[in-house]
């Protein structure tokens, strides 16, 4: 069975701030991850490659340094992965990105027909979540997303549980079809020595934009009819409250209890019904 | 298991270069380093020595990522409030062949690990090793902590840095001991790049240095350093652990204190702390080196204790330690033989080096100083006491002044004594 992860690298959040005068991102020095969706989406694939056989590819579009993320993937399991890599691909939004990495996936589906495609279920530095469902509309292949447990592959059908507001929904597809995943899918692996040395030693394939059947006019900036405004921080919280609790617990238990209800965090007042603590 | 020549523990300065080295004589070479990549663990001050650097990588400044060629040094006494500080600039250090380069660690070994890579040296980060691997009395690999872990290798180079638990398990590393190692702690403080060069008096890009003695460390021996980068300044001070436990300093106070200086003070205003380093100095210097090798390994940079602390320098003394031990690793390969004989032309040669050349020379040192304490205190305060007295202009004669900056030297100090002390430094240091 052929699997096949969409992945992105993407700057490490935790560490972006935003420039307070400007209100960009400040992007520079921040050390490049993979997407932490993404890794949980090549682990899936991994995973079940390494149950039913089969092979996977990873395909990302970005900078040349994205090859850094690519040569980490591999060494998780990989088979081949591919680096779309082009000026004409830059700026692109979900839109034009989806249609970057759909013609590519067609591409690879023409020699070597793919089953399943993950992708995460959103990349943490654009938060869109249209990339995956992007790319299965423009494949024709039923898409399943928030997947957070791949149930059942058999028959040329898959099972997945989804995470949705009200619960969880559990829900097929006939293959070849399209996943997004959740962290909650699985737990990400520590490779193994081998992997890591043959990681090392792999160099990616490059596709420029002129080696596919691309119209250039969805590519990039071009191709992208929505652009980002503004970015702004939410307004900074104001610092709560302290109550001392060492010197009088009770006092200051009581004094939580208080603050609680006139905040209406608590409906009845516990104290006011007489009981005593 | 995979098999190579050479196996390097670690991809610090003293790896890489040994790396380097090897791989340029033919030899199949991994680095096998624990952080995300080379230089994600590594801290110093950071100044670089340019002739070191050049005989591992030739021009490297053309190339690597650095941040300012120092061409000012400045040396700083700190006596309370006051400072009495002297420098040395050479404008000709801002071009080639320079003489050192401040940097940060994070960017330059980065850029080091991609130039191993450029002369065949397979990098595998993220990779911690645990412990060598033998056959009968032989070394023959590694054992890492990834599934599938081991590794066959001809000679094993341990540059793991100070911290040297694989060279301590083959008794190739001394225990560390307070009066061997220093703890050092920096900030990084972004400061705008013309600002910057405004209050060091540096024409655009040109970098400079201060080290500060004496109260920055509180008496104890150790030092505090401020260095000019691109658009920050590395502002650090360390000291022997010995007297920070007697003293009960913690390392963040002395840097707090050292910060709060008026005359450090004025240097850093309005500047932004972004990041917080801390890291063991290994100072036990030519009396704590340990055996160098052994039948098929041989270690060096930090964790052979090769750093000269007078001189803060240790970054070269390991490129020097790891390129000589890259050229006789590829050597006793070629010639079949790595025997801890064939091992012992690493120590030969590093002996005949300025690295252990230098470590022999002060090997009286720290030693003295930690005898003779109060060169830390006394004498700064003796001299923060004698200039202020030779520029307080009063109406007090010069004849006058000069009897009685004399008379307060001797309060401080007897005749005796200062005799000694200048007899005892010179015997330190010559
Ligand atoms: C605050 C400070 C200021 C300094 N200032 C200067 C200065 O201005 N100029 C100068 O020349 N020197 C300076 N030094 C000294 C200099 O930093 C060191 O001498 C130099 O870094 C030694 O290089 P090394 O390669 O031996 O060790 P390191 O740079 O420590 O590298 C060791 C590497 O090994 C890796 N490693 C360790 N154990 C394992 C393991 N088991 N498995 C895998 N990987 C492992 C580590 O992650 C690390 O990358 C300073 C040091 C400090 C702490």
């Amino acid at each position: 069975m052929h699997f096949l992860v969409c992945l992105k690298q993407v700057p490490d959040t935790s560490e972006v701030r935003i420039d307070p005068a400007t209100n960009t991102l400040m992007r520079e020095g921040v050390p490049s991850i993979i997407n932490p969706y993404d890794a949980h989406a090549l682990e899936e694939a991994i995973r079940l490659k390494e149950k039913v056989g089969g092979k996977v590819t990873i395909i990302s579009m970005g900078p040349p340094q994205a090859k850094e993320a690519l040569k980490k993937a591999m060494s998780f399991g990989a088979d081949r992965a591919i680096l779309l890599s082009d000026r004409a691909f830059a700026g692109s939004d979900s839109l034009a990105t989806a249609y970057v990495l759909t013609v590519a996936i067609q591409k690879v589906h023409e020699s070597d027909p793919v089953d399943l495609v993950f992708t995460g279920k959103e990349a943490i530095d654009g938060d869109t979540a249209q990339t995956g469902p992007g790319i299965a509309q423009r494949l024709g292949f039923p898409q399943l997303t928030y997947a957070i447990k791949v149930r059942d592959l058999n028959d040329g059908w898959v099972t997945v549980e989804r995470k949705t507001e009200a619960g969880r929904e559990v829900a097929k597809a006939m293959l070849p079809a399209l996943i997004t995943v959740e962290k909650e899918l699985n737990e990400l692996r520590y490779a193994s020595l081998p992997n890591m040395m043959k990681a090392a030693k792999y160099e990616p394939e490059y596709w420029e934009a002129k080696s596919l059947p691309y119209d250039t006019t969805q590519l990039g900036l071009k191709g992208s009819p929505t652009s980002v405004v503004r970015i702004f921080p939410p307004p900074a919280r104001s610092g709560g409250d302290k109550i001392d609790g060492m010197k009088d617990p009770q006092g200051a238990a009581a004094m939580v209890v208080e603050k609680m209800f006139q905040q209406n965090i608590i409906m009845t007042h516990p104290l006011a019904k007489g009981g005593k603590h | 298991m995979e098999n190579f020549d050479v196996i390097v523990v670690g991809g610090g300065p003293a790896g890489l270069a040994a790396a380097i080295s090897a791989a340029r004589a033919g030899m199949k070479t991994v680095v096998i380093e624990r952080g995300d990549y080379p230089g994600t663990k590594n801290v110093m001050g950071g100044v670089l020595y340019s002739r070191a650097t050049e005989a591992v990588i030739p021009e490297f400044w053309k190339e690597a990522p650095l941040e300012r060629p120092v061409i000012e040094q400045r040396y700083g006494f700190l006596s309370g409030d006051e400072i009495f500080a002297a420098a040395y600039r050479d404008p000709a250090w801002a071009g080639p062949p320079y003489n050192a380069h401040t940097v940060l660690r994070v960017k330059f070994d980065k850029w080091l690990g991609q130039q191993a890579e450029k002369a065949g040296v397979m990098i595998i980060t993220e990779t911690v090793v645990e412990d060598l691997l033998y056959k009968g009395d032989n070394v023959v690999g590694v054992r890492t902590g990834r599934a599938e872990g081991d590794l066959g290798a001809k000679v094993v180079i341990l540059a793991e840095g100070v911290n040297a638990f694989i060279a301590k398990k083959a008794g190739l590393a001394p225990q560390l001991r307070p009066d061997t190692v220093a703890v050092a702690v920096k900030e990084i403080i972004q400061l705008p790049q013309e600002k910057l060069e405004d209050r060091f008096c540096l024409e655009p890009g040109q970098g400079a240095t201060i080290e500060l003695f004496g109260d920055s460390t509180d008496g104890m021996l150790g030092t505090a350093f401020i260095y000019t980068n691109k658009d920050s300044l590395s502002v650090g001070v360390g000291a022997l652990l010995e007297p920070l436990i007697r003293k009960k300093w913690t390392p963040n106070d002395l840097l707090e204190s050292l910060k709060a200086k008026p005359y450090v003070k004025r240097l850093i205003q309005g500047g932004e702390t972004k990041e917080y380093l801390a890291h063991l100095i290994p100072e036990g210097g030519y009396n704590a080196m340990p055996k160098l090798h052994r039948q098929g390994v041989m270690v060096v940079g930090d964790t052979a204790m090769l750093v000269n602390g007078l001189h803060r320098e240790g970054s070269n003394l390991a490129m020097t330690s790891g390129k000589i031990a890259g050229e006789v690793a590829a050597q006793a390969i070629q010639a079949g033989d790595v025997s801890d004989q064939a091992m012992s032309v690493y120590e030969t040669r590093l002996r005949d080096s300025f690295v252990v050349k230098d470590l022999h020379k002060y090997r009286k040192v720290t030693g003295f100083f930690e005898d003779n304490p109060h060169f830390f205190q006394v004498y700064p305060e003796i001299m923060m006491n004698a200039a202020r007295m030779f520029f307080t202009a009063d109406e007090t004669p010069k004849k006058e002044r000069q009897k009685q900056i004399m008379k307060m030297v001797f309060e401080h100090r007897s005749k005796g004594a200062l005799i000694g002390d200048l007899f005892g430094a010179w015997r330190a240091l010559k």
